[in-house]
C-alpha cells in the first residue's frame, strides 16, 4: 500500500469544514483521519481540492479542532464499508464502525460507499408484488420487489407503526426465500430507534437486520454517509448474497438538513429553502440504488422514511423525494385527528410499479379494475363530504350522499387497520368489492360488466332480497 | 498522428475540472481527464486554463493528472445502427457496456455508438457519373423492417461520384468515392459525425401543419401537435408527464421516435426497454422498438452527461428527419436538464439569475426547441421531414411560475398541463381541458379525408369544450347555492360534462384496448356522448324529468364505448340509435302527464 501522508498544516476551520494547505497529492472524494491534540480521531472527506488546498468535510464536526495541533492524514482511498455474511444481525454507528458488543467483523472485502450507478440496460423490471397485508399498500398502492416507496409523514405522526408493520409482515405469496432487513437512522430519537429494533427483535428478524444508527444527539454530518453505508451492506447482500433485501431509510429529512449545513458552510448558492441546487442529484443516488439486477437473484426494495415540515408536500425534501421515488405514501394529519388509523392519505399516494405487479396469476384478474374505481368513488365521496361541513348534508342530492357514505365507510373499514392486523389480498380485495356493493352498474365505469358480475354478485344478492321484501 | 495536446489539472469540483497548460484548446473540444481516462468537454477557457465538465464521476481525481485534449468538439456518430440503440448521455451504447463491465457503470469506457463489426447491405441510388451535393442521398440500408436507412452525403462534401458499390459493408467501410471540383477524392462511408451543440443544416423550413396523430383522446381532440410542432408538459410529481411521453412514444405516427431519458428513474426506461420490443405499431404491425432509439441518462449516472443528452438525443432525431422521414423526440425532464446546466454553472462560479440558473437558460431552452420544425431538407431527391419535440417539465412544488417552465412557454407551440387533483381522481391523462392549449388546433380538420367530417369534428370539439366550460361555472354555483337552484338544461349540462370527462377525456394507458384510440374512433365516440346530450335537450322540451334521463340505460355502453375495439366501431354508431330508442318513451310519458 501506499504511505500515507500526514500534514499538519490546517489553516482554516468553518462550521463543518477545513482547510489544509500545501497538501500534495490529494484526490477529490477522498477521506482523510484527523488526529486532535488529544490523541482522538476523527473522519473527513475532501471535498475540492485547489492546487495544494484541500477542503474537507469533517463527519463529526470541528468543535475541538484546532489550527495548530491538528494533524491530517490522507488516506488516499474513498470512504468504505467492509463487508462479509458476518454483518447480519449487527448494529453500526452513522459511520459504519460497529456499535454493538458483537465480535471484531473481518471483512471479505472493501466496498466504496458510494457505489456506482446501476446501468439502466442492466436492470430488470421490478414486477413481483409484496404483500404488506396494510390494505392501503395491497389494494391501492401496491408494493413490489425492487421498488422504492417512501412514506411521506409529519412530525408526530405514526410513521414508526406503519414501518414497522410494514417490515413484520412483508412477504411474496408463496415464497420463504432468504430476505434481510437493513435499517439506517438518521437523526431519530433513541426511543424511536429502539421501537423497530425490538420489533424485530420480537419477531426474530434481528438476526436477518443490519443495523446503522446515527441518533438525534450524534454528530449531523455523519448522516451523509450512513445511508450510503446502509445500501452498500445491501448491495453486498442482495446482489453477492442473493437475498431479497428491505431498506428503510429514517428520516430523510435530517438528512438532507446535513446536506443543506455543509452547502451553506462552503457559502454555496442556496436553491428553495436554503437547500443546494444538487439536492435532486444527490437524493438520486441514495435512491436510485434500489432495484433488480439482470440475471441476479437478490433485489433491493426501499421504504425512505421523511417528515414534512409543517406538513407541506411541497417542501424540496418531500417535493424532489417524489420525484425519485417510485410512488409516495403519505400520512394526513387531519385523518389521524379523525381518528383514522393509519391516516394514509389514499389520493395523493401512488405506487408507479403497481401496474405490471397485479392481476391475473400475480394477485387477482380484478385487481386493477377494482383501485380504479375504488379511487374514483372515493375522491367524489371526499368531495361530497367536503361539501357537505361547508352546506350541510341536506344541501347534498341523494346520489352525491351515497357517495359521501361511501367515503365515510372507506375510511372506517378499509383505510382504517391494526397495526397488528395481517390481511390477505385477496381480503383486501374482497372488501373493496363489498363497500363498492351499493353502488349500481352504471356508477362502476371503471370496472369490466364481467368482473362486476363475477365478484360483486355474492354481496349484492343480500341487498337485492331486502329491496326486493320491501317493494 | 500529431501530438496532442496535455495540460495538467489544478482543481476538482465535484463534475467541474480546471486544467491548467491548455493554450489553443477550443471550446467544447473533448478531453481525456486524468489516469482514469475521464471523457469531458471545456466549457469556459480563460487564457491557458479550461474548465471542464468531465461526464464521469470525478472522486480519485487530483491536482497534476494530465489532461488531453482530443481536439474534436462533442459528436455523435450517425449510420446504420442507431435504431434500437439504448446510449447513455453521450452516445455509449449501454447494451455493450454491459456485456463489458457487467450491470453497475464504470469509469473510462470507451466504446463507439455505431458498431464497427456488424455489416449491413448497402444499395446505391446513384449511379457513377452522379454531380452530388450535401445532403443527397446515394444508397439505402434495410435497417430495420420499419426503417429503410437514406445514406447520405455528408454535409461538408460536394462532387462527382467516382465509384459507388452494392455490398456487406460496415460503417466505416468505404461504399463510394466522391471527386471534388478541385480534384480531391473523398472516401465516403455510411457514418458520418456531427457535433451535437449545433443544428444540421436544411433547405429551409416550412409551416408545420399536419397532425402528429398520438390516440390520445384529450391530446388530438383539444390540444393537438403537428408533426414539425413543440410541445411541453409541466405538472408536479405523480402527474403523469412520464405516461404522456410513454404512450406518444408508442402511438404517435411518426416514422421514427427518439426518447431522451434525461436525469429520471432507472425502471422508467428499464420499462421502455422491455415494453417497446413487445408492442406492435398499430400501422405496420411491426414491434415499435423497430423505430425507436434511447438514450439514458438517468438520474443517478453523472450530471454533466445529463446535460449533454437532449442534445445527443436531438442530433439523431435531426440525422433522421434529413432523411425525409417526420421524427418525435420526447425528452423527459428538461427541467433536469436545466438543473444540470445549473450544477455546472454553479461550479463554474457564473452569476446566478432566477432560481440559481445560469442567465442563459431562456437561450438555451429556445435554441433546443427551435431544431424541431418541418423542413425541406438539404439535398436530392427534394423531400420533407418534420421534428416533433415535446419536453417534460418538472417544476418544483409543480408551481409554473419556475423558470424552467417559464422559458418554455415562451417558445413552445402546446402546453399540456398536469393537474395535481386530476391525478389523485385518477383521472388520467391528468390534462388541464381548462388551461392546457395548442395552437394547432385548426388543423384537426385535416385529419379526415372527409371534409364534411373533419368539420364536423372541429364543431363538436367546441362543442365539448363549451359544455366543460359551462361545467366550472355552474359547479360553483352549485357550492353556493346547492344543486336545487339548476334548471333542468344546466343539470343535462353537468352531466354531459361528467360523460365527456369520464367516457372520453379519461383514457386508461394501461387497458388493452383504451390505450390508443384512432382519430376514426375518437369522432365516433364523441359524436355519441354528444347525441345523448341533443337528445336529453329535446327530451327536457318536451318535458322529461333529468332524473330519468339520466337512468337510461344505454349511459352503460355510452361510458364502455371506450373499449370497444377499432375493428368492431360500428357498435359505437349503433349506441346512438339506442339512445335515440330510449329516449323516445320519456317524451310520451311526459306529453301524457
Ligand atoms: N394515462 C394514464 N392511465 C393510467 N394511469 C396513469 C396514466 N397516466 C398516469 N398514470 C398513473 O400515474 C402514475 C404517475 O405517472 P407518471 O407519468 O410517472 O408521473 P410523472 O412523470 O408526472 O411523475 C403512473 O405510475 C400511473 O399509475
Ligand atoms: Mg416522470
Amino acid at each position: 500500500m501506499l504511505s500515507v501522508k500526514e500534514y499538519q498544516t490546517v489553516s482554516n476551520i468553518q462550521g463543518p469544514l477545513m482547510m489544509v494547505e500545501m497538501v500534495d497529492e490529494a484526490k477529490y472524494g477522498h477521506i482523510v483521519d484527523i488526529e486532535l491534540g488529544d490523541g482522538s480521531i476523527r473522519h473527513g472527506q475532501i471535498l475540492q481540492v485547489e492546487n495544494d488546498k484541500v477542503l474537507v468535510q469533517v463527519f463529526e464536526g470541528t468543535s475541538g479542532i484546532d489550527v495548530k495541533n491538528s494533524k491530517v492524514r490522507f488516506l488516499a482511498r474513498p470512504l468504505e464499508f467492509g463487508v462479509s455474511p458476518d454483518i447480519l444481525g449487527r448494529v453500526f454507528s452513522g459511520l459504519g464502525v460497529p456499535k454493538d458488543d458483537g465480535p471484531e467483523i473481518i471483512p471479505e472485502k472493501r466496498l466504496d460507499i458510494n457505489g456506482q450507478p446501476i446501468n439502466p440496460y442492466g436492470r430488470d423490471y421490478p414486477n413481483e408484488f409484496i404483500q404488506t397485508g396494510i390494505s392501503t399498500i395491497d389494494g391501492l398502492n401496491p408494493l413490489v420487489r425492487g421498488q422504492k416507496l417512501p412514506i411521506f409523514s409529519g412530525s408526530g405522526l405514526p410513521h414508526d407503526d406503519l414501518t414497522a408493520q410494514l417490515a413484520r409482515q412483508a412477504t411474496v405469496l408463496g415464497k420463504g426465500e432468504a430476505f434481510a432487513v437493513v435499517f439506517a437512522a438518521m437523526g431519530i430519537t433513541f426511543e424511536a430507534a429502539q421501537f423497530f429494533i425490538d420489533d424485530l427483535h420480537n419477531t426474530g428478524a434481528i438476526e436477518r437486520a443490519v443495523m446503522f444508527v446515527n441518533l438525534a444527539n450524534d454528530p449531523a454530518i455523519e448522516r451523509i454517509a450512513t445511508p450510503r453505508f446502509a445500501l452498500t451492506a445491501a448491495e453486498y447482500l442482495a446482489y453477492d448474497q442473493g437475498m431479497h433485501v428491505l431498506v428503510i431509510l429514517n428520516d430523510m429529512t435530517n438528512y438532507c438538513e446535513a446536506l443543506r449545513e455543509i452547502s451553506a458552510a462552503r457559502k454555496e448558492v442556496p436553491g428553495r429553502r436554503g437547500y443546494p441546487g444538487y439536492l435532486y442529484t444527490d437524493l438520486a443516488t441514495i435512491y436510485e440504488r434500489a432495484g433488480r439486477i439482470k440475471g441476479n437473484k437478490g433485489s433491493i426494495t426501499m421504504v425512505p422514511v421523511l417528515t414534512m415540515p409543517e406538513d407541506d408536500k411541497t417542501h424540496p425534501v418531500p417535493d424532489l423525494t417524489g420525484y425519485i421515488t417510485e410512488g409516495q405514501i403519505i400520512l394526513s394529519r387531519s385523518l389521524a385527528r379523525q381518528g383514522v388509523s393509519p391516516p394514509t392519505d389514499v389520493l395523493p399516494s401512488l405506487s408507479r410499479l403497481k401496474d405490471k405487479g397485479i392481476g391475473e396469476g400475480k394477485t387477482r384478474e380484478d385487481h386493477a379494475s377494482l383501485y380504479n374505481q375504488l379511487y374514483a368513488a372515493y375522491a367524489r365521496g371526499k368531495e361530497m363530504q367536503e361539501l357537505a361541513t361547508i352546506m350541510g348534508e341536506a344541501a347534498l342530492s341523494d346520489e352525491d350522499r351515497k357517495y359521501m357514505e361511501f367515503a365515510n365507510k372507506f375510511e372506517d373499514r378499509y383505510i382504517s387497520q391494526d397495526y397488528y392486523e395481517n390481511r390477505s389480498v385477496f381480503q383486501t380485495l374482497d372488501l373493496g368489492w363489498e363497500l363498492l356493493s351499493m353502488f349500481d352498474n352504471v356508477d362502476l365505469k371503471r370496472i369490466d360488466l364481467q368482473l362486476i358480475e363475477k365478484y360483486m354478485t355474492k354481496y349484492r344478492t343480500g341487498k337485492s332480497k331486502a329491496k326486493e321484501a320491501a317493494d | 498522428m500529431t501530438e496532442k495536446r496535455v495540460g495538467r489539472v489544478v482543481k476538482v469540483a465535484g463534475p467541474v475540472v480546471v486544467a491548467e497548460g491548455m493554450a489553443g484548446a477550443r471550446m467544447y473540444d473533448v478531453v481525456r481527464v486524468g489516469q482514469l481516462n475521464l471523457i469531458g468537454e471545456i466549457v469556459e477557457l480563460r487564457g491557458d486554463t479550461a474548465s471542464i465538465q468531465v461526464y464521469e464521476e470525478t472522486t480519485g481525481i487530483g491536482p497534476g493528472e494530465p489532461v488531453l485534449d482530443t481536439e474534436a468538439s462533442l459528436s455523435v456518430e450517425l449510420g446504420p445502427g442507431l435504431i434500437e440503440s439504448i446510449y447513455d448521455g453521450i452516445q455509449r451504447p449501454l447494451d455493450a457496456l454491459v456485456e463489458r463491465e457487467g450491470e453497475f457503470m464504470s469509469r473510462g469506457s470507451d466504446v463507439p455508438g455505431l458498431n464497427r463489426e456488424k455489416k449491413w447491405r448497402f444499395k446505391p441510388t446513384v449511379s457513377e457519373g452522379t454531380k452530388v451535393s450535401p445532403g443527397d442521398i446515394i444508397g439505402e440500408v434495410d435497417e430495420t423492417t420499419l426503417m429503410v436507412h437514406k445514406i447520405m452525403v455528408p454535409p461538408d462534401i460536394s462532387g462527382t461520384i467516382k465509384s459507388i458499390s452494392e455490398g456487406e459493408f460496415t460503417v466505416v467501410d468505404t461504399v463510394a468515392v466522391c471527386v471534388a471540383e478541385d480534384g480531391t477524392e473523398h472516401e465516403l462511408m455510411m457514418m458520418q459525425r456531427w457535433p451535437v451543440r449545433e443544428p444540421r443544416p436544411i433547405s429551409r423550413r416550412l409551416a408545420p401543419e399536419k397532425l402528429l396523430v398520438s390516440g390520445q383522446r384529450v391530446v388530438d381532440t383539444f390540444f393537438p401537435i403537428t408533426k414539425g410542432g413543440t410541445a411541453c408538459v409541466p405538472g408536479p410529481f405523480g402527474t403523469g408527464k412520464t405516461v404522456v411521453q410513454h404512450q406518444l412514444a408508442k402511438w404517435v405516427d411518426a416514422d421514427v421516435v427518439v426518447y431522451v431519458g434525461c436525469g429520471e428513474r432507472g425502471n422508467e426506461m428499464t420499462d421502455v426497454l422491455t415494453e417497446f420490443p413487445e408492442l406492435k405499431d398499430p400501422r405496420s404491425g411491426e414491434p415499435l422498438m423497430r423505430r425507436s432509439v434511447l438514450i439514458a441518462n438517468t438520474s443517478n449516472m453523472p450530471v454533466a452527461a445529463r446535460e449533454a443528452s437532449v442534445y445527443t438525443g436531438i442530433t439523431l432525431a435531426e440525422y433522421f428527419r434529413d432523411m425525409g422521414y417526420t421524427v418525435a423526440l420526447m425528452a423527459d425532464s428538461t427541467s433536469r436538464w436545466a438543473e444540470a446546466m445549473r450544477e455546472i454553472s454553479t461550479r463554474l462560479e457564473e452569476m446566478p439569475a432566477e432560481e440559481g440558473y445560469p442567465a442563459y437558460l431562456g437561450a438555451r431552452i429556445a435554441a433546443f426547441y427551435e431544431r424541431a420544425g418541418r423542413v425541406q431538407c438539404l439535398g436530392s431527391p427534394d423531400r420533407e421531414g418534420g421534428l416533433s419535440v415535446i419536453g417534460a417539465v418538472s417544476p418544483p412544488g409543480g408551481d409554473l411560475s419556475d423558470s424552467v417552465v417559464q422559458a418554455t412557454l415562451h417558445v413552445v407551440k402546446v402546453f399540456w398541463s398536469l393537474k395535481g387533483e386530476l391525478a389523485y381522481q385518477r383521472h388520467f391523462p391528468a390534462i388541464d381541458w381548462l388551461t392546457s392549449y395548442s395552437f394547432y388546433k385548426q388543423y384537426l380538420r385535416g385529419c379526415f379525408e372527409d371534409k364534411d367530417q373533419g368539420r364536423e369534428m372541429e364543431k363538436m370539439t367546441g362543442a365539448a369544450m363549451g359544455l366543460l366550460e359551462q361545467e366550472s361555472e355552474l359547479v360553483e354555483i352549485v357550492r353556493l347555492v346547492g344543486a336545487e337552484a339548476l334548471s333542468p338544461r344546466d343539470r343535462l349540462a353537468l352531466e354531459t360534462a361528467r360523460s365527456i370527462r369520464e367516457d372520453y377525456l379519461h383514457q386508461n394507458a394501461f387497458h388493452e384496448v383504451d390505450t390508443y384510440t384512432s382519430m376514426e374512433k375518437q369522432y365516433e365516440m364523441l359524436k355519441t356522448v354528444l347525441h345523448f346530450h341533443h337528445q336529453g335537450l329535446e327530451a327536457i322540451q318536451a318535458g322529461a324529468e333529468t332524473a330519468d334521463i339520466f337512468k337510461l340505460a344505454v349511459r352503460e355502453d355510452i361510458a364502455r364505448a371506450k373499449y370497444v375495439p377499432q375493428e368492431e366501431i360500428d357498435k359505437i354508431r349503433r349506441i346512438r340509435d339506442t339512445i335515440e330508442q330510449q329516449m323516445k318513451p320519456l317524451h310520451s310519458t311526459a306529453a301524457s302527464k
